[in-house]
């Protein structure tokens, strides 16, 4: 199995760098490719964008943010919020995104799935899922779907999805630990990488993520202080987590 | 020093022309079977699946430029895919030929979870790569492997990497560098 992956997650809106707490009240943290920049010169594996607005006329704009961080780092990247679409999918990655992550639309058509990853290959395409109590919320977080989360993930797995990126949203912004219990649940469910989100308060809380998934997401614990990745770096070595040499 | 990326089809290939200009490379995407031929170093990028993207190379002449680039020995660079594509045939799709540049073929991945996405140590080097795939080459042009796959591979003028040496930070630009100081 290749290394545990550090994941940085940004949420985007209007052009900046947000951060709410159970997905609620937005605060400003900073600018997308400068933060992006800082979190890659302190040994981020990858990153994931997530336009929280996703505004149909604010497309042109991410494309363009998209292609000015693509510019900038040497390291992947997912984009996410509001891909609806073959099309939406292929302008991220034609502006220099690796993955495009699919939530909301996907569930409302899984054949999406299917269409992302036989244009694109399966490696592409994330599937995202915002869980509470095992359910997962659409739109969000804001809508329920009946659907449980270790369920949804078999599905996309067979419709080609090739990595599931799984938000507890009960835990998510609190910094008190990911759900360890939903997200082995969805682990051993599937047979594609998993990253865990929600959650991380403490290099214990990460490396546990990593015992039953394969990458963590790291928000709320970053934000304050980039810098802190360096850190969390070194503790979770000194907890036994092999990450790579980033140097 | 010029390098052209083929384009043939969906995905991210603009990566893949930063990385190069990053290191002083005059690098541009191109659909043109002249501009393949003509270059100081050709990459063909790993974009979407082996069908569409064996299609997308045939539409364009491109499937013919690179074969006759690499027999007249002009430095050439798979990366990802467009290393599983340079083989004689790959599984991917219920099975695709490939360009043959490559003795051997590549086989979906059988072991851990697939697709096979992260960093992971390519030896001899001992140095960290980004991978992201679901099918792997087997062929007896390995020269270093990863976990035990085939992680780059070569014969004659053809250099092709399973990792993704544009998203491997410094690395992976050394690697690049590597291969424009040999083109």
């Amino acid at each position: 199995m290749p290394l545990p992956r550090l994941i940085p997650c940004l949420d985007v809106a209007a052009g900046r760098v947000v951060k709410g707490v159970r997905f609620q009240g937005l605060q400003d943290v900073g600018d997308p490719v400068e933060l992006g920049a800082t979190y890659s010169g302190a040994g981020a594996d990858e990153l994931v964008y997530l336009d929280v607005k996703a505004t149909l006329d604010g497309r042109p704009a991410l494309i363009e943010l998209v292609a000015r961080i693509a510019d900038r780092l040497a390291i992947p990247f997912t984009v996410g919020g509001g891909v609806r679409s073959v099309a939406d999918a292929e302008a991220l990655l034609a502006a220099g995104a690796d993955k495009v992550s699919v939530n909301s639309a996907a569930l409302e058509r899984p054949e999406l799935v299917r269409e992302l990853a036989n244009r694109l290959g399966s490696q592409a395409v994330v599937v995202a899922i915002d869980a509470s109590g095992g359910e997962v919320r659409s739109r969000a977080g804001s809508r329920t779907t009946g659907r449980g989360a270790v369920e949804w993930a078999r599905e996309a797995e067979q419709h080609g999805a090739g990595e599931i990126l799984l938000t507890a949203i009960d835990t998510d912004g609190t910094r008190s630990g990911y759900d360890l219990e939903l997200t082995a649940a969805v682990a051993d469910a599937v047979a594609l990488p998993v990253i865990a989100s929600g959650g991380a308060g403490t290099a214990r809380h990460v490396a546990d993520a990593l015992d039953v998934a394969q990458a963590a997401l790291l928000a709320s614990i970053l934000h304050e202080r980039p810098a802190r990745l360096v850190t969390l770096r070194e503790e979770l070595r000194e907890l036994g987590v092999p990450l790579r040499d980033a140097a | 020093m010029n390098v052209a990326v083929c384009a043939y089809g969906a995905g991210n290939v603009r990566s893949v022309v930063v990385a190069f200009e990053r290191l002083g490379a005059a690098a541009e995407v191109t659909e043109d079977p002249r501009d393949v031929a003509a270059a100081d170093l050709a990459v063909l990028p790993g974009v979407g699946s082996a069908a569409s993207a064996m299609d997308g190379l045939r539409e364009r002449g491109l499937d013919e430029a690179l074969r006759e680039r690499v027999a007249d020995g002009g430095a050439t660079l798979g990366i990802c895919l467009g290393l599983q594509l340079a083989l004689e045939e790959t599984e991917e799709d219920g099975g695709v030929g490939g360009l043959g540049i490559v003795s051997g073929r590549a086989v979906r991945i059988r072991d851990g979870r697939v697709p096979r996405i992260g960093w992971a140590t390519v030896e001899p080097s001992g140095e960290a790569f980004y991978f992201a795939h679901s099918y792997a080459a087997e062929t007896p042009a390995a020269t270093a492997r990863s976990e035990g796959i085939v992680a780059v591979a070569e014969q004659g003028s053809f250099v092709g990497v399973q990792f993704h040496p544009e998203k491997s930070g410094d690395a992976g630009a050394r690697f690049l560098e590597r291969c424009l100081s040999r083109a």
